[in-house]
This record gives structure tokens, C-alpha cells and sequence, in this order.
């Protein structure tokens, strides 16, 4: 496996290097003042790349453990972000604080010692109950479903669907032993691909809105362009996957669909908070739940689709 | 100093405490920056958020009653924080400004809470006259509106420990003076700016 995870990294970074390349040359190009924002964004996003390839391919070489105390991290800072546009209450503290003090750590703590039975429905069943009781007890009613949905929401989409992502690592499959970071960065470069080649193929290509209302930036062409070459690249990573070539061109079909889902969902969801990003976080991009919301989407999926036919 | 490492990455991991000048830039001129009040966490808060080179000379004003309480706090708000601590609840007829006049005959600046205690909002309460007992002998010191967004929603007053939350620190523009301007008017031209900040 470690050699596959050589060949892997080369490959990314040739990619951004590339990419660097191609953002060096527009912005010596490009003069007018729109094409200048559009170039200067295109570089920011670029650059957080290096950055979070960095952070990721780090913990991958450090092991499962520090696999499952980055997207711990990732969880953290989405929930945060999550939190903080959302309009919360004095009486919700007690349940904000079991949100970020015991639900999260509890789930990859679920993960670290491989309980994959109670990290299934820990937070569905124990998070579900558990978090409205304590805002009852607090004793405000203003709101209450609203306010307590918004936080179990947070809670589901910024721990339980994220988390999906090191559970993989817990997925005994047959004739795949230990080779759970390989179908993460699968998962990963495919979700992340799709999303930046919408994001390409929209800019070159886009005419066709697809949602105006919810999330402007994206278009039909852009999404059947940017799709179909995840889709093309998730299929020429079978070699690192359980998958043959179909079954991975069709995986990669659900993560890519799961993924534009996700971002058309909670882009939504951001507008319905009022907010056009999440944060500031990620330079160029916005906050850490505008890289993960395709993430907080596909990897359940991937997660269910894959122990399903794949293990014993 | 570990503590107070210590306690500006816990700040920032907690709360984010992100340091926003709008209206001003950090600089070394003498100032005494105000804010609303509305959680414990606000005098750590601007104080993390202070470049570290004006940290030392930037003194909080901090409540005796609450920070004198037990070992640490003590530690924190005398070593660390380097505050000067008031007396809310005064018996004798001193003045309980007194404290900070000495600071700022020092040429520290301060960091002023002019509502006196926290709200449970984020807007402020009407000042009390503080600020304009200090503007007032201190004439050239500058005085820098500050916002606190989110702070009280990290830590409603009753609670024991923060929830972590994206919190912003806005720095206004200083506030000019007015020649012969009388107190209450002073007061609401400095609440405003606060409130312009949100």
C-alpha cells in the first residue's frame, strides 16, 4: 500500500503543480478587472490545495490515528461554523455543549476503538433524544423545534455524516486488508475532483443554470463536464479500490451525484441562515463547510453502498 | 511566559477571536479601547487578539470581585493579563477610578468596559460615566470602539464554560472629541459607535 500512496501523492501534486502553473500564466494574462477577481480567487483556491493535500497526505502517513484526529479536527470547525450561523439561544447551551464536548468526541473516539454497532446509531438515537431533552430542561419553549432541529441537523450533518469518512478504515473487506486510506483518498479525490471540475467546466463552459436560487455558480454544463471526468478518473483508480472498473465507475457515479447533492443541500441550507459562505477559514474558498458540504454527503453513501456489497 | 500561550491558543480554538480593524490599525499610541460586555471570555478575547507587541502595554480593566476569586483567576488577571482591577462595589467615598488614572498617567492603554457589568445582549446598556471621567482627564489618549460579535452567545451569563463559536473582534475608527460636549451626549456618541460596529 505504501507504494500505491507514493504513486498517489506524486500524481496530486503533479496536478496542482499543473494548476499552478496554468493560475501563474492567467494572471500575467488576464487584465480585465472581473477575469482579475475571477484569476485572484482561482490562485486563493489553488494555493488552500497545497495547503490541505499537505495536511492530508501528512496524516496519512502518521496512521489511522491521526486520520481519525484530522477529520475529528474537520468535524470541529464545521460544527463551529455550523453553530455559529445558526441562531441559537441561551437555553441551548446545555445541549450545544454536549454537541461539541460529548457527541463529537464520543463518535471518533467510536471509531478509533472500532464499535462500528454503536457508532451507527449513536448519534441518530442517543444525539436525537439527548439534545432537545437538554434544551427542555433549560426551560425556554420560544422556538423550541425550530432551535432544536437546527442543532440536531448541525450535529448529524457536521459529526455523523462526516465522520463516515475514517469509519472506512474500520471496514474489513475481503482481499483488502489495511488498505482502508487508499478508499479514502478514492472518496476524497473524487468528491473533491468533481467539485473542481464543475467549478473549471462551469467558468469555461457554464450557460445553463441549474439552481439560480440556491447556489448560483452552478450550471448544467458545468456539472455533466465537471461529473463525467470524476467520474472518468474515479474509474481509472479502480487498481487502488476493492472495485473492478465497472463497480468503480459506478461508485464513483453515486459519490459524484451524493456530492452535488450535498453542496446543492446545504448551499440551501447556508441561504437559509442568511450567509454566503460558511467562514473565512479556507482562503479562496470560503469556510471548512464549503470544501466538506459534497463530502457530508457522499461518504454515508460510499460508507453504507461499499460495507454492504464489499464485506462479509 | 506558557500561560499566556496557553491561553491565547485555547482562546482562539474556542472562540476564534479573530482581531477585525475596520475603522483603526493596532498602533502605539496611547488608547483606551471600549467595548460591549457581555461574557467572561471578553477581556481575554481582545486582549488574545492584540498584536503581541502592544499586549503588555494594553491593560484590561477587570472587575475585583470576579477576578480575585481563587489562585488562578488571581494569576491570570494580575500576571498574565496584567489588568487593573476596580472595585464595583465601593464602601469608602474613593473614587474606584482611581486605578486607572494611574495607568494611563503611566501611559498604559486600557481596555474599558463602560457598561460596568454583562448584558445578556449583545447590545449595550447605557454607559455608565466612567468613560467620560477618563476621556475627559485624558484628553490626547485615543478612544477605540470595539464590537464583540457572538461572545454572548459562546457563554450566556449563568453558564460555566464557553461553547466554541466563530467570534469576531471589530475595531472601530477612534472617536473624535467634542469641545465642552456634556456627559450624556458623550455616552450615547460612544455607544453608537459600538453599535455602528455591529
Amino acid at each position: 500500500m505504501q507504494n500505491n500512496f507514493y504513486w498517489l501523492i506524486y500524481g496530486v501534486v503533479s496536478i496542482l503543480i499543473v494548476a499552478s502553473i496554468i493560475g501563474w500564466v492567467l494572471s500575467k494574462k488576464i487584465k480585465t478587472e472581473n477575469g482579475k477577481t475571477v484569476v485572484l480567487n482561482l490562485n486563493a483556491r489553488i494555493k488552500a490545495w497545497w495547503i490541505m493535500i499537505s495536511i492530508f497526505s501528512l496524516s496519512f502517513f502518521l496512521g489511522k490515528t491521526a486520520t481519525i484526529v484530522l477529520f475529528f479536527m474537520i468535524s470541529f470547525f464545521a460544527l463551529r461554523e455550523f453553530i455559529t450561523l445558526t441562531p441559537t439561544k441561551p437555553g441551548d447551551h446545555k445541549a450545544l455543549s454536549l454537541a461539541f464536548f460529548v457527541l463529537l468526541p464520543v463518535q471518533y473516539y467510536l471509531i478509533s476503538i472500532g464499535w462500528y454497532s454503536l457508532f451507527a446509531i449513536f448519534i441518530p438515537v442517543y444525539g436525537f433524544l439527548l439534545l432537545p431533552s437538554l434544551s427542555a430542561i433549560s426551560q425556554d419553549p420560544e422556538q423550541f423545534l425550530e432551535r432544536t432541529s437546527k442543532i440536531q441537523w448541525a450535529v448529524m450533518i457536521t459529526i455523523y455524516c462526516i465522520s463516515h469518512v475514517p469509519a472506512l478504515l474500520l471496514l474489513d473487506i475481503p482481499g483488502y486488508k489495511n488498505q482502508g486510506p487508499l478508499l479514502i483518498f478514492f472518496l476524497l479525490t473524487v468528491v473533491q475532483l468533481s467539485d473542481v471540475f464543475q467549478y473549471v467546466f462551469g467558468k469555461l463552459f457554464g450557460k445553463t443554470k441549474l439552481a439560480p436560487a440556491v447556489s448560483p455558480s452552478k450550471t448544467v454544463e458545468g456539472l455533466v463536464g465537471g461529473g463525467l471526468t470524476a467520474i472518468a478518473v474515479g474509474t481509472c483508480m479502480w487498481w487502488i479500490t476493492p472495485f473492478t472498473p465497472l463497480q468503480a465507475a459506478i461508485m464513483s457515479s453515486v459519490v459524484v451525484i451524493m456530492g452535488f447533492l450535498g453542496g446543492l443541500v446545504l448551499s440551501a441550507v447556508k441561504r437559509s441562515l442568511g450567509a454566503k459562505d460558511w467562514g473565512t477559514m479556507i482562503n479562496g474558498h470560503g469556510g471548512m463547510m464549503d470544501r466538506m458540504d459534497s463530502v457530508c454527503f457522499s461518504a454515508p453513501i460510499f460508507f453504507h453502498l461499499t460495507r454492504y456489497f464489499f464485506t462479509n | 511566559m506558557i500561560l499566556d500561550k496557553i491561553i491565547i491558543t485555547l482562546s482562539r480554538l474556542l472562540v476564534g477571536a479573530a482581531a477585525r480593524w475596520i475603522g483603526s490599525s493596532p498602533s502605539k499610541m496611547q488608547r483606551i479601547y471600549f467595548a460591549n460586555h457581555t461574557s467572561h471570555l471578553d477581556t481575554i478575547a481582545i486582549w488574545s487578539a492584540m498584536p503581541s507587541e502592544f499586549r503588555k502595554t494594553t491593560r484590561p480593566v477587570a472587575a475585583a470581585d470576579y477576578w480575585n476569586k481563587g489562585w488562578l483567576r488571581k494569576h491570570i488577571a494580575i500576571s498574565v493579563l496584567n489588568s487593573v482591577l476596580v472595585e464595583r462595589i465601593t464602601s469608602s467615598k474613593a473614587n474606584p477610578l482611581l486605578p486607572l488614572f494611574s495607568a494611563l498617567e503611566n501611559g498604559d492603554s486600557l481596555i474599558f468596559f463602560p457598561e460596568g457589568t454583562r448584558s445578556d445582549h449583545a447590545v449595550p446598556h447605557t454607559f455608565k460615566s466612567g468613560l467620560f471621567h477618563l476621556a475627559e482627564r485624558f484628553p490626547d489618549a485615543e478612544l477605540i470602539p470595539v464590537y464583540l460579535e457572538n461572545f454572548h452567545r459562546c457563554m450566556p451569563k449563568g453558564s460555566f464554560f464557553p461553547v466554541p463559536l466563530v467570534c469576531t473582534i471589530r475595531f472601530g475608527a477612534k472617536l473624535e472629541r467634542i469641545e465642552q460636549e456634556n456627559k450624556s451626549d458623550f455616552l450615547e456618541r460612544a455607544r453608537n459607535a459600538i453599535l455602528e460596529l455591529s
